[in-house]
């Protein structure tokens, strides 16, 4: 079938051509499958993923959260009165109101400081995530373009950082910061991070380096830059995407961790790992102001981890 | 094989240099200052401090302190610990058995059940029970270790009595059960998911269905034919995998009170004391790197026809 559509082609004179797409139209008999791109493809896909569609309502709900805490409650998550104390035990009934999830030791609305701790936890896990995807694939993409010697001093360097354990390097680097601010956490996890993404990216463009396309356009004169940027990326991007999006609940739960461990935010800031920590010492008698924050940290990266699956095994054409 | 081995281990070399340097660097070129922090909130004599540091060499260049410090390494001495004088190798060698056996324990735990679950979900691709698989490790994926920790700490031990808090006796297998299983599972999560994902694909290879067709017992197919060629991956994993479950027992060293290194290193932490963190520290890179050495040795047991000259 495709020969005789060529050959209908190449026979057509010039200025035919409207002739010969209705002829080649029609020749392609019934129903055209519609050739689709990587990424049309994979949107077609995660339309119809009971997965993706929860994972993505909950993210869009902690997105708002994060950004307009004010919207899911009217308790401040700082004013703290000692009267309602943690033994006044939650209201489970009573949704959305400031006593629904009860009060922590200083009287403070778990429920409030809930709310406004995903703002920290989501900031983190985003900002360390764009971060090391940016880091990683400059790092992977100087590394797999140029080869040779540039190669193998960025692959040792690699080598190095991935020695070092993450959480004990992250646990260094904060502990020496006095004032820990949302910058801080996300530079120091950065740091420690971008390796994974430099592997990834640099496999790639290994990968993509030898296509047709881009020795075309070597032969054409492009410059580095825009072969770089024009040809090789946006055909290694997808790996680095997959990578990135499953990395980004892991973030998140090293930012609780380490909030935990008391090295993450500083002691004023709300975030759902230093309440976890605060309410450490009353789990025997109240476990609910530990386990609230706890419950919201698993559900913030089980719908980031979720999502992250979903949009590997629409872009993975091996998984299918 | 031998040639490989050595060639290798000089590789480490540059990687181990560099890893601990880094840490080094960070340890005592960043802000923070161990002397002070011995101080403590009391008024303190900055002669004095001064002082201290000299006797400490803590007043060289980073780089010099660095080569002080890795020079009495390759001796054997780690150097002493600024609070309380005692040998940082006296301290890990108090901790380190403590930590040892909690992480073979989880990695044990990490290689059994995780590739048993995966074996289970693999087998069956999409069924019931290969979903039902999948989402409990994604359940086990999304719990930060110190919310399942808490979580079974709460349940097992205060509301059902099952198992003591805190563990009081490491040497006591029954004690260790509880932080070595929070500790294995999120590694065991991934182990089963990867084990799955290899299992299911190389189910529709050549060589399963001629081993199939030649009449084989299923037994020999899945355990010699299908386990050994899908569990390459799954090595690899698990090789990286023992050094975060060394440092993971920081946590959960610390919701259990188990007196192994997370707990020294976390407290040498606080109070700043670089010696002991970056020597704990060089001994994670070295299980780091030792494990990856091993990994690649046993890939030519899992596959002939990879072959070290």
């Amino acid at each position: 079938m495709p020969d005789k559509t060529i050959e209908k082609t190449v026979d057509a004179l010039p200025g035919d051509s409207g002739r010969t797409a209705v002829a080649a139209m029609t020749d392609a008999g019934p129903a055209p499958e519609k050739a689709r791109s990587l990424w049309s493809d994979a949107w077609h896909d995660l339309r119809r993923n009971p997965l993706f569609l929860i994972s993505a309502v909950l993210i869009v709900f902690l997105l708002v959260m994060a950004a307009w805490p004010g919207l899911f409650t009217s308790a401040s998550p700082r004013h703290a009165d000692l009267a309602k104390h943690y033994l006044g035990a939650p209201n489970w009934t009573n949704f959305f109101a400031a006593d629904w999830f009860g009060y922590d030791v200083q009287g403070r609305s778990i429920y409030a400081r809930v709310v406004y701790g995903a703002r920290a936890s989501i900031t983190v896990g985003v900002g360390v995530t764009v971060a090391v995807t940016v880091l990683g694939t400059v790092i992977g993409m100087i590394a797999g373009y140029f080869g040779g010697w540039t190669d193998t001093l960025l692959s040792r360097v690699t080598d190095i950082f991935l020695g070092i354990p993450f959480l004990l390097g992250a646990l260094v680097i904060l502990n020496s910061f006095d004032d820990r601010t949302v910058w801080v956490v996300i530079m120091a996890l950065a740091f420690l991070g971008w390796t994974q993404i430099a592997r990834v990216a640099r496999g790639a463009v290994i990968t993509v380096k030898q296509s047709d396309y881009v020795v075309a356009a070597k032969a054409l004169g492009a410059s580095t830059t825009r072969i770089m940027f024009r040809h090789i990326l946006p055909n290694a991007v997808a790996p680095i995407i997959v990578v990135a999006t499953i990395a980004l609940g892991g973030y998140i739960a090293a930012e609780a961790t380490l909030s935990f461990l008391g090295v993450g935010l500083g002691d004023s800031a709300v975030s759902w790992g230093g309440d976890v920590a605060r309410g450490r010492e009353q789990l025997r008698i109240a476990p609910h102001t530990l386990l609230v924050p706890s419950v919201m940290v698993s559900i913030t990266v089980l719908s980031f981890l979720m999502f992250g699956d979903a949009v590997r095994n629409a872009l993975d054409p091996k998984l299918r | 094989m031998g040639r490989y081995v050595a060639r290798r281990l000089l590789q480490m070399i540059p990687v181990f240099i560099g890893s601990t340097l880094i840490i080094f660097c960070m340890m005592y070129a960043l802000p923070g200052d161990p002397v002070r922090a011995m101080m403590g909130d009391q008024a303190y004599d900055p002669a004095v401090v001064a002082n201290i540091k000299k006797d400490l060499g803590l007043d060289q260049p980073l780089l010099q302190q660095y080569a002080n410090y890795m020079a009495g390494l390759v001796q054997g001495d780690f150097g002493t610990q600024i609070a309380s004088q005692r040998p940082i190798s006296d301290v890990i060698g108090d901790a380190f058995p403590v930590t040892l056996r909690l992480t073979i324990f989880a990695f044990t735990f990490v290689t059994l059940v995780g590739i048993g679950l995966g074996l289970i979900a693999g087998l069956r691709p999409d069924t019931l029970r290969d979903r039902g698989l999948l989402t409990l490790t994604l359940f086990l994926v999304s719990m930060p270790s110190f919310v399942l920790g808490f979580l079974l700490q709460y349940l097992l031990a205060f509301k059902w009595n099952v198992t003591t808090p805190t563990v009081t006796d490491s040497t006591d297998f029954s004690q260790l059960a509880l932080p070595a299983t929070v500790l294995a599972s999120l590694s065991l999560a991934y182990v089963a998911r990867l084990t799955r994902t290899s299992i299911a694909e190389n189910l529709r290879s050549d060589y399963m269905r001629t081993a199939v067709a030649k009449g084989l017992p299923r037994r020999r197919v899945i355990g010699v034919h299908l386990l050994r060629n899908s569990l390459i991956p799954v090595v690899t994993f698990l090789g990286i995998e023992i050094g975060s479950l060394m440092t993971g027992a920081i946590v959960t060293e610390g919701i259990f009170n188990v007196r192994g290194i997370g707990i020294e290193i976390y407290e040498a932490l606080t109070r700043r004391e670089g010696a002991t963190v970056v020597g704990i520290a060089s001994l994670m890179v070295l299980i780091y790197l030792a494990a990856s050495l091993i990994v690649d040795l046993l890939y030519a047991v899992l596959d002939p026809r990879i072959r070290y000259a």
